[in-house]
């Protein structure tokens, strides 16, 4: 069964891929979609048969490298945290495959596109479900390459090229920070299983390893060289621009892929990797610090955006940053507890942003919106039910709330329970974010659905509800933004916990954050509602009281908002430092380099030098034999004097 | 069979044979005469082919030493003899030698139009010369091989190149040849000190170390340059610029791996401690290699430049990988140079089948390929992945077990070379877009046709191998560890005797002062 969940999507990627014309776009739909469905079916009954004890075994395929004892095989490995990401990774795979139908019904590309997303789909599967770290970065690869063939899936889009490639690249700086931690933990424990890891660094505490010259504790610099591929994949400060340009890709893609689940799969990697980093306090509060940081850096970009997908798409930046600190200040469950719920709402809105550009013509601009409320009205609940989640709104202390407002409650609690510097760090900025969240989502719902409307006539003529392959889909989506999060609190965080992860998650005693959460004092329970209400009633005030009011502010303050508009910049920064040069230097080693001086030293240079030489020596050829005999024998003779004059 | 003559020696000859035949029976220069000539050369190359399985099936895995030896006397005076043997650091590279050739002539069949008989003799001779090379196990017999591999290349490449094909022909045979002259000379100094010429005794010799220092400059300049290494790398642009495609997948599928094999063959077993002393000045010039063609292929607009400088970059690899001698590394050298002569092979291919329609390589003329192409996208986009080193493609195991056979050698090493994993993907994917992504508008690619069954044919084994090699690599590497083991372990063994001869020598020396001084 375990086997079924991983490799029946493949057998649809390839099917659909290869055999796209015989079946036709409606049988590739069908098929990947089946096959999804059955797989995501698969999923739940294995959550629940294995987080009812914490179970965990490993299924083994068969031997993949065996180098020495550099040797790992196909394995899937079976525990709580693998259940969790596969219900994750197919329910959410299965909506999207579905959405798709009636999304990419025009396109004349849908076998290829079927194909690539039911590839993605394994490839996640392999992510999550191995038993090595090297089957792990198959599966991260995998989806990065999925992610780039989907980013690009317009390809005569230049746009679309470029996020592609920028997506692939970026990825990759992060994956030698994956691959040189895989070496360094090889080097240390001699093994890349998982469970041969987890036994043995215990006793590692203290090694030191010279890295670069530079001697390190050697658990710390493993931990974060992994933490870099993780935040490659899952955009975080610094390795996150190629996240909003992703949104190039068609918007099933962008909520399957650049919400739900591959850009999870960094936060996945940490808490699947605890029993390393909780042996590592500094690596923890990098994680912490560098989470909090870009949670607060995207929500601040957030706020300014006017494309409905790169709001959504900062946001979901954000969002992960509150998971990569929760997960720094050891609260693994709050993490994944948060990674969920978030995968449910954040792809709810992104099908229902897709829902809005499908309505307008492939309109993405928010400033052309507005007053679509009536006109869709499912959509709009839809919006609002994924954003007042993705607000966090929820009455503290009862069961009554949307799926984040327990989660990320959860997190900010347990950042400030962790009482330490970084922790309050993570929850003074989470706590900022929280209101720009709240805010920006205010702001895209007034924006686009609210007031009048800014479109021409002929979009406006043709908005239309989706049709129902579009809707139904969603309605799952819907019942996990509401009741994912009080479903599923007292397993994740609550009384249950212990017995839902079993040994899946690693807590050292000393680090208490998640069990003193509850202790908190009242404020800090009832800040994030407080920021997140008022956040809202900002941008109700903003933009639909005084619609004039955000030209004058931005008029005020016009430094600052050009700042968040341009990204902080981060682009032109890489550009200069990195692309432009990488170029020019190409350039200059191709023509100053090699041809210049390595031929006109080499080669080139010497085929001059013999041909004047040879020129030279040709006046020598006089065409009379004595000269010739002449040259022979001065030539024994000097060479017989030197055999007699040496011996 | 009679003695000293089997299956080896047949997969060595076969294509000579065949090539005498072609010579003697087909005549004319006519359409049939051309016909016959690509018939018969097909039939000789996959017989030999089949030889060469013959070959592999009665090869024993689990033995280190060299299998299937088969010796005749050929100069007795000199103690020179015909001898030929398998092991595991040689016998995949026989393999890919005999799997690319039919495939070469294949990919031949409608691209060469002119002296069709001289060409598939040429190529016959030159597997002749490529397998022997790998099978040699006497050095002069080695070096008779690994030299007579250039003139059928030179003639290759100087008769049905391109424009520049003399230039390009000249540079190729000048640049290899001053290695070779400098290998000349260390075999026969060899041969004088150790009175032999065998290989398998001469790995076992002991040379001083002031010797084997020179030796294995002399080694290194002839095998540097067919790498190539940093920087002598640069004849292979304009080489494969020049040859035809079959050319260029010979000559990166095979040619390029005849230095790697060499390093492995001689220059670790028989100048050990001289290996151990230059290994830094090797992983530089790899570093080097590997970051300097990257960012030089970031920049071509002619498509197989950019692929020859990614070879250098990938051959970067190898040789970083050879001199870090640990069981990883040197198991990644071996997967990745065969990975690479399928890939690197499989993507000249893939710019040959452009260039059979368009007869160009510039890069700014394509664009869009994939909407009248589909096929060729697939093949070109597996290819393209391989080439990066994605998991699950043969280029994945070989880089990735280089890579953590480095980091155990030098970190420092691991991160220089781990910066092709970007700077790799950039030039690759960057090529691809151009190529085959983006819009279709150029008038002459509307017309373009996919894949024909005859290209279908060619490419398919490549696909195969490259995913079974990055799927299931066991296959390939089951069979050369023992071989690798005792590498490594007569390489530290030597080592460790040198050590403690130098240390005898120096508590010698402790104890003649002692002596001197009085204090014993």
């Amino acid at each position: 069964m375990e086997a079924a969940i991983v490799f029946l999507p493949l057998a649809g990627a390839i099917l659909a891929g290869l055999f796209g014309r015989p079946l036709g776009a409606k049988g590739a739909q069908w098929l990947t979609s089946g096959l999804m469905v059955i797989a995501a079916v698969l999923s739940w009954i294995v959550l629940f048969d294995i987080t009812s004890e914490g179970k965990s075994y490993t299924v083994t395929l068969f031997t993949w490298v065996a180098s020495g004892s550099f040797a790992f095989d196909w394995a899937l490995r079976m525990d709580s945290l693998t259940a969790v990401m596969l219900i994750v990774v197919t329910t959410v795979s299965a909506v999207v495959h579905i959405y798709s139908i009636g999304y990419m019904s025009h396109d004349p590309h849908q076998p290829r596109f079927f194909a690539y997303l039911s590839f993605f789909t394994f490839s996640m599967l392999m992510l999550v479900t191995a038993d090595n770290l090297v089957q792990m970065f198959f599966g991260w690869e995998g989806v990065g390459v999925a992610s780039y063939l989907l980013i690009g899936f317009w390809f005569q889009k230049p746009s679309a090229n470029a996020a592609a490639i920028k997506a692939f690249l970026v990825n990759r700086v992060g994956d030698i920070g994956f691959a040189l931690g895989i070496f360094a933990i090889y080097v240390m424990t001699d093994s890349v299983n998982l469970t041969v890891i987890f036994n043995t660094i215990p006793d590692l505490v203290g090694t030191k390893l010279v890295f670069m010259g530079v001697e390190f504790d050697a658990i710390t610099v493993t931990a974060l060289l992994l933490f870099l591929g993780a935040m490659g994949k899952s955009a975080q400060l610094g390795l996150h621009t190629w996240l909003p340009d992703a949104m190039e890709g068609p918007t099933p893609v962008s909520a399957l892929i650049h919400a739900a689940t591959m850009v999870t799969a960094g936060v996945f990697m940490v808490c699947r990797l605890s029993p390393l980093f909780e042996y590592s306090e500094f690596a923890l509060a990098v994680v912490t610090i560098v989470g909090a940081s870009t949670a607060f850096f995207a929500a601040t970009v957030g706020l300014t955006q006017n494309d409905i997908k790169r709001v959504i798409a900062y946001s979901t930046c954000s969002q992960l940053g509150y998971m990569f600190f929760a997960a720094g200040v050891s609260a693994y469950p709050a993490a994944m507890f948060h990674l969920t719920t978030h995968a449910f709402f954040k792809a709810l809105l992104f099908l229902g942003a897709g829902s809005v550009i499908h309505a307008m013509s492939d309109e993405q601009d928010m400033r052309r919106m507005g007053g679509l409320a009536k006109l869709i009205p499912v959509t709009y609940a839809f919006m609002w039910i994924g954003s007042l989640a993705l607000m966090g709104i929820g009455i503290p202390g009862t069961p009554v709330g949307f799926a984040g407002f327990f989660s990320k409650d959860i997190v900010l609690e347990a950042a400030y329970a962790a009482e330490t510097m970084v922790g309050g760090y993570a929850f003074w900025l989470g706590l900022i974010a929280a209101f720009m969240t709240a805010f920006y989502s205010g702001r895209l719902l007034f924006m686009t659905f609210h007031g009048t409307s800014r479109a021409d006539e002929k979009t406006l003529a043709h908005v239309h509800e989706s049709p129902r392959v579009m809707i139904w889909p969603l309605y799952i989506l819907v019942l996990g933004s509401l009741f994912a999060g009080v479903a599923f609190y007292g397993g994740f965080v609550g009384d249950g916990m212990a017995n839902f992860w079993g040994s899946s998650i690693l807590i050292l005693p000393e680090n208490q954050a998640l069990a003193n959460a509850t202790l908190v004092p009242i404020w800090v329970k009832a800040a994030p509602l407080a920021v997140g209400l008022s956040g809202l009633a900002l941008s109700y005030w903003m933009y639909v009281k005084r619609p004039d009011a955000p030209a004058a502010l931005v008029v005020r303050i016009r430094e600052l908002y050009l700042f968040s508009l341009n990204k902080w910049y981060f682009d032109e920064l890489f550009n200069f430092l990195f692309v432009r040069p990488s170029f020019a230097i190409g350039r200059f080693f191709w023509k100053r380099g090699d041809q210049k001086t390595i031929d006109g030293l080499g080669p080139d240079g010497v085929a001059q030098t013999t041909l004047r030489a040879s020129k030279g020596v040709s006046l020598l050829q006089t065409g009379y034999v004595y000269h010739y005999a002449f040259a022979m024998l001065i030539g024994v003779v000097v060479f017989v004097t030197w055999y007699v004059a040496t011996s | 069979m009679f003695e000293g003559f089997g299956w080896l020696s047949i997969t060595i000859f076969l294509p000579l044979i065949g090539a005498a035949l072609i010579l003697l029976l087909v005549r004319g220069d006519d359409e049939d005469a051309h016909r016959n000539a690509r018939y018969a050369a097909l039939a000789t190359s996959l017989f030999t082919l089949i030889a060469s399985l013959i070959v592999l099936a009665n090869f024993d895995g689990t033995e280190a030493g060299f299998q299937l030896v088969e010796t005749v006397a050929w100069l007795p005076d000199l103690s020179i003899s015909y001898t030929v043997g398998v092991d595991g650091v040689s016998i995949w590279f026989i393999l890919l030698s005999t799997l690319l050739t039919p495939l070469c002539i294949l990919a031949s069949w409608e691209a060469i139009k002119k002296r069709v008989r001289e060409y598939m003799v040429a190529f016959l001779v030159l597997e002749t010369m490529m397998v022997g090379m790998f099978c040699a196990l006497d050095i002069v017999l080695f070096y008779v091989f690994f030299e007579g591999v250039l003139i059928p290349m030179f003639l290759i490449i100087g008769v049905w190149g391109g424009g520049r094909r003399v230039y390009a022909a000249f540079k190729f045979f000048l640049y290899t040849l001053l290695g070779s002259v400098l290998m000349l000379v260390a075999v026969l100094v060899m041969y004088w000190q150790a009175g032999t010429t065998d290989i398998a005794l001469l790995m076992q010799h002991d040379f001083p170390f002031e010797l084997e220092f020179w030796l294995w400059l002399a080694f290194f300049a002839s095998f540097a340059v067919k790498v190539p290494m940093w920087p002598v790398h640069t004849w292979l642009p304009d080489a494969h610029v020049e040859a035809p495609t079959a050319g260029s997948v010979i000559l990166a599928g095979v040619l390029l791996k005849m230095g790697g094999y060499g390093f492995l063959r001689f220059s670790l077993p028989m100048f050990p401690e001289a290996s151990d002393f230059f290994a830094p000045m090797v992983f530089w010039l790899s570093v080097i290699a590997v970051i300097y063609t990257s960012l030089v292929a970031l920049v071509q607009e002619d498509m197989k430049k950019l692929i020859a400088y990614s070879s250098v970059a990938h051959m970067g690899f190898v040789t970083a990988a050879i001199f870090s001698i640990n069981e990883q590394a040197i198991a990644g050298s071996i997967i990745q140079m065969l990975s690479h002569g399928l890939v690197s092979g499989a993507l000249f291919l893939c710019v040959g089948v452009v260039y059979d329609r368009l007869h160009t390589r510039d890069i700014e003329r394509y664009g869009g390929l994939v909407e009248r192409m589909p096929k060729y996208a697939l093949v070109f986009m597996v290819m393209t992945l391989a080439s990066v080193g994605l998991p699950g493609t043969s280029g994945f195991v070989g880089e990735f077990l280089i890579l953590v056979g480095a980091f155990q050698a030098s970190t420092w090493l691991a991160v220089g070379l781990a910066s092709g994993m970007v700077l790799g993907a950039a030039y690759m994917l960057f090529l691809y877009r151009r190529v085959v992504f983006g819009k279709l508008v150029k008038e002459d690619l509307m017309t373009m046709k996919d894949m024909n069954a005859r290209e279908i044919a060619v490419f398919a084994p490549l696909v195969v191998l490259v995913l079974w090699m990055g799927i299931y690599p066991s296959s390939f590497m089951e069979p050369i560890e023992p071989s690798i083991q005792k590498l490594i372990g007569d390489y530290q063994a030597a080592l460790a005797a040198a050590e403690s001869r130098d240390a005898g020598n120096a508590l010698a020396l402790l104890s003649d002062a002692a002596t001197a001084l009085g204090l014993k």
